[in-house]
C-alpha cells in the first residue's frame, strides 16, 4: 500500500514538474541561437561581405558554426579580439594582411559625373543612397557604413571612399602629440 | 534635528572630499575694474560656441549687420543663435579655427566692424511679470545665452526644467587660480546679477536661492549681500576656498548637503546651478534687450603687462586681448584658454572668444611650468585622497592605459570633472586627466559606432525584407504568365538558341557546349537578389593585390625596365608580370588623357617586347590587357575615326595572348551573371544613342525572348561588341582561333590566378567602355564628319565579332577543362 502512495505521489509530482517545464519551454522559448546574436552585436554591421558572406549576420552564423574570426577587416583587430574573447579561441591577425585599425570612409557621389543610373542604389545594402533613374544620386552620410560595395558597380566611377572627417565630437586628446605653438 | 532647510538658513555648509589648495594668484588681476577694448579689427564667430546644434544661418557674405543683430536662427536639438558684436559688414563664412584644445577648424562667421557701433533695434522688457513663461524662454533663447561658466549649456533649456526645483545655485565660487572674471563682474553689476536671479526665480520657482561664493572674494560677498538684501529668498554664502569647490557637483554638496547621483543631472534633486556671468546675461537680455555679445575675460599671466578684467565682444582674437593688456612673450611662451588646472593651451592665439573664455592665461616659464616626464606610479594614492568625486584615480589610470574600457566605466570614469586634482598632487608627474580624457573619447566614440552599427543593421535587414518580397511579388506575376503558356516556349527556344549557335560553330563540341550555355541560363535566371559579395569581394582583394604591388614597383618603374624585363630569365616572370601591371595601369591612364590623340610611339617597344619569349606569358597577359583596356577606349572613337597607326601593334597583341581565352571565359560568366541584375533596368530605361548603335545585333536575334535571355544576350553582344570594336579595324579573324588552338603549356594554377585578375581588369574595361560609349562619343558623333559612314558598318562587324567571341569562349573553356583533366594524371 505504502508503494502504492509513493508512487501516486511521485507520478503526480513527475506530472506537474513536467507541466511547469512544458510551459516554460514554450513561454520562455528562446528565437534563435544566442551565440549568433553576440557575435553578431559585435561585428561591425556595414554589411560589406569582405568576409564572403551576404552580410554581418551570416557571417555571425558562420563564426558560431566554427568558422575563422579574422576575416572582418573593417572591424580590424578590435573587432578579432573581442570575437576571440567571446568564441574562447585564439585571436589571430586579419586574414589578408588588412591593417589592424581600418581607417573609417564614407562614400561621396562626385555629383556632376552622375548619370543617374541607380546601380549604386542597388548595390548600397543599407539603402543610404538616395535618387532615381537619370537623376543625380547622393549619399546619406549619416547612414553610409563604408562598404565599398558602390563603387564596384558605378558605370563612370563617380564615387570615392573618403575618410571620415575628424569634428570636434570625435577628437581625441593626443597624449604623445608634440603641441605645435604659433605665437606672433 | 533641524530639517535640511533650517539647517541651509541657519548657514550650516557641508563638505566635498578631497580637493586641492593651489596657489591662488588672483591679485594679479582683481585689483584693476573691468577695462573695455578698443574695437578688434575682425571679429570671428564661430556658428556653434555650445552644448548642442549649430543655428541656421540668416546672413551672407557681404551683408551690413547692426550691433546685436542675430546671425543665425535656432532651430531644434539646443541650437543658439549668434549675434554681431558691433556693427560692420560680414566678409567671409568659412570654417576657422576654435576655441577647443584641437583648434579644428569650425564654419564661422568673420565680419569687419564698421566702427559705429550702431546698435540695432532692441526690445526691452519692463514689467517682468506681464511675461508668461513661453516668451520668457523665448526672450533668453533668442538671446544666445549658454552657461557662461564652461560647459556652455543652453540656458533656455536649463530654465525649462520640468521637474520641481528646491534650490537655485549660483556660482560666484570661481575656484581656479588666476581668474577673477566672476569676481569683478560680482563687485561691478551685483544689482543685474540679482535682477538675472529674479529673473530665474520667476522661470523656476525655487524655494531658496543660495549664492556660493568662496571666502577669499570679501568685495564680492558683501557687493552681492548689498544686492539681495531686499530679497529674503536669496540667502548669499561664503564657502572655504577650496579647489574645485566651484565645481557643479561640489557646489551643490557644499551649500545643500545633496549629491548629484552618478550619471544624473543636478535638477534630479530638485537643484540648479547658474553661473554669475550667465545670470548677468540674463538680465541683460532681459531688462535691456540686449543679446549676449560680449563677456568679462581674465587676462592675466606674468607676461602680461597690464593683468586685468576685460569686456570683449565675443569673436575678438585672444591675440587683440593680449595686444591690447602688453603682452611681451618669452621663450617657449604658451598661452591657456582658461585656468592652469582646467584650461587648455592654445594652438594659436588667431582664435576667437567665444560664449564659454572666461579666461586668457600668459605666464611665463617659472610660474606654470612645462609638465615634466611622467614617471612611474608610486602607488602613494595621493591622487585618491584629492579626488573630490572619490574615484580611485589610480585604478582608472591602469585600466586607460590597457584600453580595458569596460572596467574604466565600472570605476566610473564618467564622473570624472577633470577638475586636474589628482594630476595636481601626482609626484610622479603622470598627466592622470589627460589619460582619462582619451578614454572617455574612446569610449565615446565606441557608443556612437554602436548606435550606427545597431542603425545599419536595421536598414539593413529592411532592405532584405522589401527585397525578398519584391522577388515574391514577381514570382507571383510570373507564374501568372506562365500559365498563360509563355514561358516553356521561351526556355526552350534559349537552349535550342543556344545550341545552334554553338552549333554553326563547332558542331562535334555542341553537348558541352550545350551544357555551358544552360548554366549560363540557369544562373541568370536564378538572378541573384543581393548583390554578389564574393564577386566583389574577389575583386576587391585582387585591386588590393594590384595596388600593392603597384606601389612596390613605382619607384623602380622608370625609364630602363622596358629593356631589363626584355632580358630577364622566365624565373623572373612574376616580378616581370608585376611590373608589366604597373606599366598597364600607368598606359591606362595615359590612355585615358591620349584619347583620340595620336598614341606615343614611347608604349609600342613596351608590347613588342612581349612576343619574345612564349615563358613570359604572363607578362604579354598584363600588358594586354592594359591594352584591350586602352584599345577599348580607342576603339571607340576610332569606329569613327582613321586610326592612329601607333596604336595597331598594341591591338594585336590583345588577341596574341593565349591567356585571353580564359579571360573570356570567366568574363562570360561574370557578364551572364551581371546580365541578369542590370537586364531589367535597361529594359526600362531608353537607351542612350550611343548604345543602341550596338544593341540592334542583339535585338534582332532574338526580339521575342523572354526578358531574362534577351539580357543574357544583350550583355554579351555588348562586351562582343567592345571586343569589336577593337578588331574592327584590324583584319584579324584568325588570330583568335590560332590563340586558342594553342596548347595552354603554363602552370594551371597560375592561370587561374591569371584568369581572375584578368576578369577583375575586363569588368573595369568594360566598365570604362561604356562611360565612354554614353558620354563622349555622342557629341563626337556630332561633330565627326567622318563619323556618319563608320557607324553603319558596325552591326555587322559587331556580329561578326561576337560569333567569334563565342567561338573562342567556348574553346577556352573546353580547353581548361582538357586541361584540367590532363593535369593530375
Amino acid at each position: 500500500m505504502t508503494l502504492f502512495y509513493a508512487l501516486i505521489a511521485l507520478g503526480s509530482l513527475a506530472l506537474i514538474f513536467g507541466l511547469i517545464l512544458g510551459y516554460a519551454a514554450v513561454k520562455y522559448r528562446v528565437e534563435s541561437n544566442p551565440i549568433v546574436d553576440q557575435v553578431d552585436a559585435i561585428l561591425p554591421q556595414t554589411q560589406c561581405g569582405q568576409c564572403g558572406y551576404p552580410g554581418c549576420r551570416p557571417y555571425a552564423e558562420a563564426i558560431a558554426n566554427g568558422d575563422e574570426i579574422n576575416k572582418c577587416p573593417p572591424g580590424g583587430e578590435a573587432t578579432v579580439k573581442k570575437l576571440a574573447d567571446l568564441m574562447g579561441v585564439e585571436a589571430k591577425p586579419l586574414a589578408g594582411g588588412e591593417e589592424a585599425e581600418p581607417v573609417k570612409t564614407v562614400a561621396y557621389i562626385r555629383e556632376d559625373e552622375c548619370i543617374g543610373c541607380t546601380k549604386c542604389i542597388q548595390a548600397c545594402p543599407v539603402d543610404a543612397i538616395v535618387g532615381a533613374t537619370r537623376q543625380m544620386h547622393t549619399v546619406i552620410d549619416d547612414e553610409c557604413t563604408g562598404c565599398d560595395l558602390c563603387v564596384e558597380p558605378c558605370p563612370v566611377d563617380c564615387i570615392d571612399m573618403l575618410p571620415v572627417e575628424q569634428t570636434k565630437q570625435t577628437w581625441k586628446w593626443q597624449l604623445d602629440a608634440i603641441a605645435i605653438k604659433q605665437i606672433d | 534635528m533641524d530639517s535640511l532647510l533650517e539647517q541651509i538658513e541657519r548657514g550650516t555648509l557641508w563638505q566635498f572630499p578631497g580637493g586641492v589648495h593651489p596657489p591662488q594668484q588672483k591679485s594679479l588681476s582683481n585689483q584693476q575694474p573691468i577695462a573695455r577694448l578698443p574695437l578688434p579689427d575682425k571679429l570671428v564667430l564661430p556658428l556653434k560656441q555650445h552644448i548642442g546644434a549649430n543655428g541656421q544661418l540668416l546672413v551672407n557674405v557681404g551683408d551690413k549687420v547692426l550691433k546685436g543683430q542675430a546671425l543665425t536662427k535656432p532651430t531644434a536639438n539646443w541650437s543658439l543663435p549668434v549675434h554681431a558684436p558691433t556693427s560692420g559688414e560680414v566678409i567671409e563664412i568659412k570654417p576657422m579655427p576654435s576655441a577647443h584644445p584641437s583648434a579644428l577648424p569650425e564654419l564661422s562667421i568673420v565680419m569687419t566692424p564698421d566702427g559705429n557701433d550702431t546698435w540695432c533695434e532692441l526690445s526691452p522688457v519692463s514689467d517682468l511679470n506681464k511675461l508668461d513663461h513661453k516668451t520668457l524662454i523665448d526672450l533668453l533663447h533668442n538671446a544666445g545665452i549658454a552657461g557662461m561658466g564652461g560647459a556652455g549649456f543652453p540656458t533656455y533649456v536649463k530654465a525649462d526644467s520640468h521637474q520641481p526645483i528646491e534650490f537655485l545655485v549660483v556660482n560666484g565660487v570661481e575656484c581656479e587660480p588666476y581668474i577673477t572674471a566672476d569676481d569683478l563682474l560680482m563687485r561691478e553689476h551685483a544689482q543685474e546679477i540679482v535682477q538675472g536671479i529674479e529673473v530665474m526665480q520667476q522661470l523656476l520657482k525655487p524655494q531658496r536661492v543660495l549664492i556660493g561664493i568662496e571666502d577669499n572674494k570679501p568685495e564680492a560677498i558683501a557687493a552681492m549681500k548689498r544686492a539681495s538684501a531686499h530679497n529674503t529668498a536669496i540667502l548669499v554664502r561664503a564657502i572655504p576656498t577650496k579647489y574645485p569647490s566651484g565645481g557643479e557637483k561640489q557646489l551643490i554638496r557644499v551649500l545643500t548637503s545633496k549629491e548629484v547621483p552618478s550619471t544624473g543631472i543636478p535638477a534630479d534633486i530638485g537643484v540648479l546651478v547658474q553661473n554669475v556671468g550667465t545670470l548677468f546675461a540674463i538680465s541683460e537680455a532681459i531688462y535691456k534687450g540686449k543679446p549676449l555679445i560680449e563677456r568679462v575675460v581674465s587676462v592675466t599671466g606674468n607676461t602680461i603687462g597690464k593683468p586685468q578684467n576685460v569686456w570683449a565682444l565675443i569673436g575678438t582674437e585672444i591675440k587683440h586681448l593680449l595686444d591690447c593688456q602688453g603682452f611681451t612673450p618669452v621663450l617657449e611662451q604658451r598661452v591657456v584658454m582658461g585656468g592652469p588646472m582646467m584650461g587648455f593651451t592654445l594652438p594659436t592665439v588667431r582664435i576667437p572668444v567665444i560664449k564659454t573664455t572666461n579666461c586668457i592665461l600668459a605666464p611665463d616659464n617659472q610660474e606654470l611650468a612645462e609638465p615634466g616626464d611622467e614617471k612611474a606610479c608610486i602607488r602613494c594614492s595621493a591622487c585618491a585622497d584629492a579626488c573630490p568625486q572619490s574615484l580611485l584615480p589610480q585604478q582608472l589610470q591602469w585600466f586607460a592605459k590597457s584600453k580595458d574600457y569596460d572596467k574604466l566605466e565600472a570605476y566610473n570614469l564618467f564622473d570624472c570633472i577633470e577638475c586636474g586634482a589628482c594630476s595636481y598632487v601626482c609626484p610622479s608627474e603622470i598627466p592622470l586627466v589627460q589619460y582619462y580624457r582619451v578614454a572617455k573619447a574612446e569610449i565615446r566614440e565606441q557608443k556612437l559606432d554602436q548606435i550606427k552599427a545597431e542603425r545599419a543593421k536595421e536598414r539593413f535587414e529592411a532592405r532584405k525584407e522589401r527585397l525578398e518580397r519584391e522577388q515574391q511579388e514577381r514570382q507571383n506575376r510570373h507564374k501568372r504568365s506562365t500559365s498563360r503558356s509563355a514561358k516553356p516556349d521561351a526556355e526552350k527556344a534559349k537552349v535550342a538558341d543556344a545550341l545552334a549557335r554553338v552549333k554553326q560553330k563547332q558542331g562535334d563540341k555542341s553537348a558541352v557546349q550545350a551544357a555551358i550555355e544552360r548554366a549560363k541560363a540557369k544562373k541568370a535566371a536564378d538572378g541573384s537578389l543581393e548583390p554578389d559579395n564574393s564577386e566583389v569581394a574577389l575583386e576587391r582583394a585582387l585591386r588590393k593585390e594590384q595596388a600593392r604591388l603597384y606601389k612596390e614597383q613605382k619607384t623602380s618603374e622608370d625609364a630602363p625596365l622596358a629593356e631589363n624585363a626584355k632580358e630577364d630569365s622566365g624565373k623572373k616572370d612574376a616580378v616581370t608580370a608585376a611590373i608589366a601591371r604597373a606599366k598597364a595601369k600607368k598606359a591606362a591612364q595615359q590612355g585615358e588623357q591620349e584619347n583620340g590623340q595620336p598614341q606615343p610611339q614611347a608604349s609600342e617597344p613596351e608590347t613588342k617586347k612581349s612576343d619574345d619569349d612564349p615563358r613570359k606569358a604572363a607578362v604579354a597577359a598584363a600588358i594586354a590587357r592594359a591594352k584591350a583596356k586602352k584599345a577599348a577606349q580607342q576603339g571607340e572613337q576610332e569606329n569613327e575615326q582613321p586610326q592612329p597607326p601607333a596604336s595597331e601593334p598594341e591591338t594585336k597583341k590583345s588577341d596574341d595572348d593565349p591567356r585571353k581565352a580564359a579571360v573570356a571565359a570567366a568574363i562570360a560568366r561574370a557578364k551572364a551573371k551581371k546580365a541578369a541584375q542590370q537586364g531589367e533596368q535597361e529594359n526600362e530605361q531608353p537607351q542612350q544613342p550611343a548604345s543602341e548603335s550596338e544593341t540592334p545585333t542583339s535585338d534582332d536575334d532574338d526580339p521575342r525572348k523572354a526578358a531574362v535571355a534577351a539580357a543574357i544576350a544583350r550583355a554579351k553582344a555588348k562586351k562582343a561588341a567592345k571586343q569589336a570594336e577593337q578588331e574592327n579595324e584590324q583584319p584579324q579573324t584568325s588570330t583568335s582561333e590560332s590563340e586558342t588552338q594553342k596548347p595552354d603549356d603554363d602552370d594551371p594554377r597560375k592561370a587561374a590566378v591569371a584568369a581572375a585578375i584578368a576578369r577583375a581588369k575586363a569588368k573595369k574595361a568594360a566598365k570604362q567602355a561604356e562611360q565612354e560609349n554614353e558620354q563622349p562619343q555622342q557629341e563626337q558623333s556630332v561633330q565627326d564628319a567622318g563619323s556618319t559612314d563608320a557607324t553603319p558598318q558596325t552591326p555587322e562587324q559587331k556580329r561578326q565579332a561576337a560569333i567569334k567571341a563565342a567561338v573562342a569562349k567556348a574553346k577556352a573553356k573546353k580547353q581548361a577543362k582538357e586541361q584540367e583533366g590532363n593535369d593530375p594524371s
